[in-house]
């Protein structure tokens, strides 16, 4: 279990580089879509399976495939490097590096390395994460949803021919 | 050596059951192909391939061995890697379902069961559709990487009409999950055991999902369809408009991992459509339990044969369709039908209920 999480969380790093490194638009997309499939295994490994599933399905089956359509409808070849900002040359890695201490502050903080949290044992099926869904948090699932029909139906507004 | 059988015996158990299952899909594949030329012949009144075996049954060998030798042809300005890596992912993402797919009773063998299935995960169903999710993208990017103008309107069609046409099909099984109360492919099959109970009439009709679930049948065979880029959805390669669409630039063994992966396609949706709709390997069974196992297969590969022939029938029958019709007939009729399919099996089963 633990090699198979090492290797898996190896590949999504590596692939999520390649997402920002590559110059191919297309490349970039078939990176990204590489590291959602990986966490999804990692869900997998924390008996997660229905996150695991709708993981694959969501990003992997529907969202990416918008992505990659807007490439190619773009039909977007090699992205040239453009001259970069003299801030973002001497910025850049400097803010990076506060951002990963930060987020791995948290992380210690939260699960200090001594105290062995696992999810393990916990119910990750799709019939108890409908019950935390429809029972305890309806009202924030539903607000959600609004949410995005308004999005939706904002959409449809903006890209509407004037009548 | 007892006890090393007894210890790995599910392990033992899979590693038998996954060459045999593939070998039987890719035959099964082949003899599709056979069955499909044959059947279509006859509606059309000719006689289709006959000169290679008797009616024609070596005729898959032969076009295998004529692929294989085919020239293995590179478009010179193709992107290389996703030029290859498409029907490479479109092969093997097509053959991922079959894992999780039952067949058969389960059975004991020396006090171990035996699931006729090569993994029982219990979001069987689930996997499925994630999987197949994934399958667009072998064609969307054949039709990306070929760089070519008809390819790439196939990868474009394709994109658009499989997302539109998951939904439907995502949607249209949701009465059958509400009605089941499982993910698990095992137990909707064995929710159907049995007969349903008719005031005054002597029991006669399977307890099969279809019969309380016509609408979320109907809706599912037409997404089905949609789904594996037949005839009349075939769109995304139509020949008559945009030569061969999304595979126009590829050959040999290239192309004919599209051809096996469609085919594949073809079988997975009606082992789905058998489970999910038909009672699965559930029919008539008698006599000692070797008897009834293989019985239970021989009505599973019966359900999903006639799935076949259907899908064969409606390519003899039904002309492709326009784009714009595709596109408003999946999302204008079949997306609100199987909302009104949800509501109405969810109105009944909590009536039910209560």
């Amino acid at each position: 279990m633990v090699i198979i999480f090492y290797l898996v969380a190896a590949l999504a790093i590596l692939a999520a580089l390649n997402v920002i490194l590559q110059r191919t638009p297309v490349y970039s997309a078939l990176s990204l879509i590489v590291v959602l499939c990986a966490l999804a295994v990692v869900y997998l490994l924390l008996d997660a399976q229905f996150m695991a599933v709708i993981q694959v399905i969501v990003y992997a089956g529907a969202i990416m495939v918008l992505f990659v359509l807007v490439i190619m409808l773009l039909n977007a070849g090699r992205e040239e490097p453009v001259d970069r900002s003299r801030l973002a040359r001497w910025l850049g890695v400097p803010l990076i590096v506060a951002l990963l201490a930060e987020m791995l502050f948290v992380i210690w903080r939260q699960f200090p390395p001594a105290s062995t949290t696992s999810a393990v044992g916990v119910d990750g099926g799709p019939s108890a994460i409908g019950h935390l869904l429809f029972e305890s948090y309806v009202l924030p699932f539903e607000v959600t949803s609004i949410l995005i029909l308004v999005a939706v139906v904002g959409a449809v507004v903006l890209a509407k021919k004037q009548v | 050596m007892a006890t090393f059988f007894d210890t790995h015996f599910s392990l033992l158990a899979t590693l038998v059951k996954i060459p045999v299952v593939l070998v039987v899909l890719l035959t099964v594949v082949a003899y599709a192909v056979w069955l499909e030329r044959k059947v279509v012949a006859r509606i059309q009144s000719r006689w289709g391939p006959y000169l290679v075996g008797p009616h024609g049954l070596l005729q898959p060998v032969a076009d295998g061995l004529k692929i294989f030798f085919k020239e293995d042809f590179f478009v010179a300005e193709a992107d290389r890697f996703v030029y290859l890596l498409a029907p490479f992912l479109t092969l093997s993402i097509a053959l991922l379902p079959i894992a999780v797919i039952p067949f058969g009773e389960s059975f004991t063998f020396r006090g171990h069961t035996v699931n006729l299935q090569i993994a029982n995960p219990d979001v069987g169903l689930l996997f499925i559709f994630a999987v197949t999710s994934l399958g667009v993208y072998g064609i969307v990017l054949a039709g990306w990487s070929s760089n070519s103008k008809y390819p790439l309107f196939g990868g474009l069609r394709s994109s658009a009409q499989m997302i539109s046409y998951e939904l439907s099909l995502g949607m249209a099984i949701i009465g059958v999950l509400m009605l089941s109360g499982t993910l698990s492919l095992h137990g909707i099959v064995d929710q159907q055991r049995g007969f349903w109970k008719l005031d005054g009439l002597p029991a006669f009709l399977p307890h099969w999902n279809v019969f309380v679930q016509p609408v979320g049948f109907l809706v599912y065979i037409i997404s089905a369809v949609a789904e594996t880029n037949r005839l009349p959805f075939d769109l995304p390669e139509g020949e008559s408009e945009i030569v061969a669409g999304f595979h126009t630039e590829y050959t040999s063994f290239k192309f004919a991992s599209f051809y096996i992966g469609e085919y594949t396609n073809m079988v997975t949706v009606s082992c789905l459509a058998t489970l999910l709709f038909f009672g699965g390997w559930l029919g008539p069974s008698f006599g000692p339990v070797p008897v009834r196992v293989l019985l239970s297969v021989f009505w599973f590969g019966l359900k999903v044969l006639s799935f076949l022939f259907v899908y064969i029938w409606i390519r003899g029958t039904i002309p492709r369709f326009r784009y714009d019709q595709l596109m408003s007939f999946g999302w204008k009729f079949l997306v609100p039908l199987s909302l009104l399919n949800i509501l109405v099996t969810g109105l009944v089963v909590t009536w039910q209920n209560a």
